[in-house]
């Protein structure tokens, strides 16, 4: 039961990541983008927490602990450049 | 035991995958760039703790032993959403609003974004910026 629920959340995740790539594409603005940003690297946590249950080893924390670092970081950075044209005042 | 352990697992993973594809839909299908804001920092983190959260249940009852890097994942996502949310909220405000556009702040000064104090994007960059799509 367990395996049927991860396809379902696998097919949910990247069909999120299919309309995140369409916003990072299509966007009215800037900050659209940097927000779709974001959330795939959000949804791609996700993908890495699942991808660890179904092969049932513990490598890919570490690797999602990553993403949501840099993913942050990334974002952050970003922002504060469409903000106020500096990264570091 | 078992049983109940995996029916709670998998109620957890479908209902996180709803929950982020809902948030990445919204980011798709709401009108306006404050409104698509609020899809992905609040549904989307949803979706990820609940994942993350049925990992760990999956992992302390089936696996030798609990494993916390899942919580360490959870609550770092859950400190930041908030934080890119406000920074891309004044982006947004920064990029699209006027002065007088703007709801009173109710202390006074007026917004930070909005201040004053010339920005050095003032010699047209805020026009390269803002996009008009396609």
């Amino acid at each position: 039961m367990i395996a049927y629920a991860i396809y379902f959340a696998f097919a949910c995740f990247g069909v999120a990541l299919l309309f995140n790539l369409y916003r990072v594409v299509i966007a009215v603005g800037v900050p659209d983008r940097i927000l779709a940003l974001d959330t795939m690297s959000i949804n791609m946590i996700a993908i890495l927490a699942l991808f660890g249950i179904k092969e049932g080893t513990g490598m890919y924390f570490e690797a999602s602990l990553l993403f949501a670092m840099m993913g942050f970081v990334s974002t952050v950075a970003y922002a504060k450049f469409i903000l106020r044209g500096d990264i570091i005042e | 035991m078992d049983m109940f352990i995996e029916i709670l697992v998998s109620a957890m993973l479908v209902i996180g995958g709803i929950f982020g594809f809902v948030g990445s839909y919204g980011l798709v299908k709401l009108p306006e760039p404050m409104t698509r804001l609020h899809a992905p920092t609040k549904a989307a983190t949803l979706g990820v703790g609940g994942v993350l959260l049925a990992s760990m249940i999956y992992f302390a009852w089936f696996g030798d032993h609990v494993s916390w890097h899942e919580l360490l994942i959870a609550l770092f996502i859950f400190l930041t959403a908030p934080l890119t949310g406000l920074m891309i909220a004044k982006a947004n405000i920064h990029l699209q609003w006027t002065k007088d556009e703007l709801p009173p702040t109710g202390t006074g000064t007026p917004w930070a974004t909005q201040s004053d104090r010339p920005s050095i994007m003032d010699d047209g960059a805020d026009l390269r910026l803002t996009s008009e799509g396609d």
